[in-house]
């Protein structure tokens, strides 16, 4: 299971990778697909919806199971993967890349390093 | 607990679930792709976890038509009988597999969940007949092929004439020298075999059904995509559609209870009374790709008429279904109804089960 350094995470096994300035990635981790198994469906928010960090976002389907998605931070959605929207396997073969969900303009750049580092996420798939 | 093919299986990379108490592998790498395989080629699964008890004795047929609500008393030696065991309410204690070995020996396979109540139940349900009823379970694992191709790859291992194996039917036979009971049944809606082996012997019977079955594309299978493809097949699963509460009548399986078997059998005069519930199993289909799964709300307008038992995208058919109880006046295919999937209320339209039927 990876867990890239380079990358922020949260306890519900989500990642964030800052763009550029204020503008984040945000994904489910390689722990999260597999815990779900294949997945045949995402739904995901419109471009210019609102987030407070904690809120509902969208879902994560697999045959077996359902998972609300979180916002990491508080942001304004910019961008949605529509090719995951498209093919949800991309989550499964290529959580890090093909298979992100949406960018947030975070209403404070500073917020992401309240996230987890790489080390303290992998606390929290061991454990 | 842990199956006789454990090492198998963590040797294989799967993932585990815990089931009834037992660590399963619920995927070796993709459910989709094990489902697909069941579908097109063949699955190989270890269902070491379930019950195999033995009702063996002058009285075993006797015992079983009391014990259970099927006349086991008039099956064939050699010959399987899909039945169940209900409580003296009527309800369903488990739905069973009982094979008929010889005229006084049976094989009862219960669900790994139910199979230390059935075993209590038949002790004590025998205990007048002149029958012993023994736990099989530890010493036997129980590896099942399902598939289109599972004919070919039983075929080249067993030594057993499988062209005279008719559906619901168990034969002795020979697999790597080990005698075996290979039986014609299964819970995928395809034809397949379910070979039950002495524990000991499973990694062996398990490597040589593997390398037959390479060829044709068969691939280790696990509970994600055996709940799936029973689905499809609309087969009940015990704990979703089959409780102590429901009455086999409710699940449209009444046919199983044999009223005209003579002599009293345990839930007769409940289950007499209970022959028109109120609510009945139905299928459902839905639109778009968001399944309605167990537990959640059927409507009918804002009004709630019904549960869903288990639901799930279908990966054979590409839409959503379902099954669930509904008030017997909606149980009419073609009625639409919806489903409250997490807050969101989606149509869903009642229609025959199973969804999926295997081209024959």
């Amino acid at each position: 299971m990876t867990t890239p350094e380079e990358l922020r995470y949260t306890e519900e096994h989500e990642w964030v990778a800052v763009r550029d300035g204020d503008t984040v990635r945000v994904g489910i981790t390689e722990y999260a697909q597999d815990q779900l198994g294949d997945v045949v469906f995402v739904d995901l928010p419109d471009v210019g919806r609102q987030l407070d960090a904690g809120d509902v976002f969208g879902e994560v389907e697999s045959t077996k199971s359902v998972s609300e998605l979180f916002a990491p931070l508080d942001g304004e959605v910019v961008a949605v993967n529509d090719a995951v929207a498209e093919s949800p396997e991309l989550i499964n073969s290529d959580p890090y890349g093909e298979g992100w969900l949406i960018e947030l303009k975070l209403t404070d750049a500073g917020t992401v390093e309240g996230l987890l580092d790489a080390e303290a996420y992998q606390r929290v798939t061991d454990g | 607990m842990k199956t006789p093919l454990h090492e198998v299986h963590e040797g294989l990379g799967a993932s585990f679930t815990d089931f009834a108490g037992w660590t399963m592998p619920v995927r070796y790498s993709s459910e989709l792709a094990e489902h697909r395989a069941v579908r097109e080629a063949a699955g190989l699964f270890d269902l070491s976890h379930m019950g195999e008890i033995e009702v063996t004795g002058p009285q075993a047929a006797d015992a079983l038509d009391y014990a259970l609500v099927g006349k086991l008393s008039a099956v064939t030696p050699g010959r399987a009988r899909y039945t169940m065991m209900c409580n003296p309410e009527g309800g369903v204690v488990d739905d069973l597999v009982v094979y008929r070995l010889a005229d006084e020996r049976y094989l009862v396979v219960a669900n790994a969940g139910n199979a230390p109540a059935v075993l209590a139940e038949l002790t004590e349900r025998a205990a007048s007949f002149d029958a012993q009823v023994a736990d099989r379970s530890p010493d036997t694992a129980l590896i099942a092929v399902q598939g289109p191709a599972s004919a070919e790859i039983v075929g080249a291992v067993a030594e057993a004439d499988l062209a005279a194996l008719k559906y619901y039917a168990g034969t002795p036979a020979t697999v790597g020298g080990q005698e075996i009971l290979l039986a014609r049944t299964g819970y995928t809606g395809e034809d397949g075999f379910e070979l039950y082996v002495p524990a000991e012997r499973a990694p062996e019977v398990w490597r040589l059904l593997t390398e037959a079955g390479r060829p044709h594309g068969l691939l280790p299978a696990g509970l994600a995509c055996r709940d799936t493809l029973r689905l499809e097949a609309g087969m009940p699963l015990y704990g979703n559609e089959l409780s102590a509460e429901l009455s086999p009548f409710a699940a449209n399986l009444g046919r199983v209870v044999k009223f005209d078997k003579p002599g009293d059998f345990v839930g007769r005069a409940a289950l007499d009374k209970r022959r028109d519930p109120e609510r009945v199993l139905v299928g459902l289909r839905g639109a778009g790709r968001r399944a309605a799964r167990h537990g959640y709300a059927v409507l009918r307008g804002d009004q709630p008429v019904g549960e869903v038992t288990s639901g799930a995208l279908s990966p054979t058919l590409g839409y959503p279904i379902a099954m669930a109880y509904v008030a017997r006046d909606l149980a009419e295919p073609g009625t639409e109804l919806a489903a409250d999937i997490r807050g969101r209320h989606e149509p869903v339209e009642v229609v025959a089960l199973p969804f999926y039927q295997r081209r024959s």
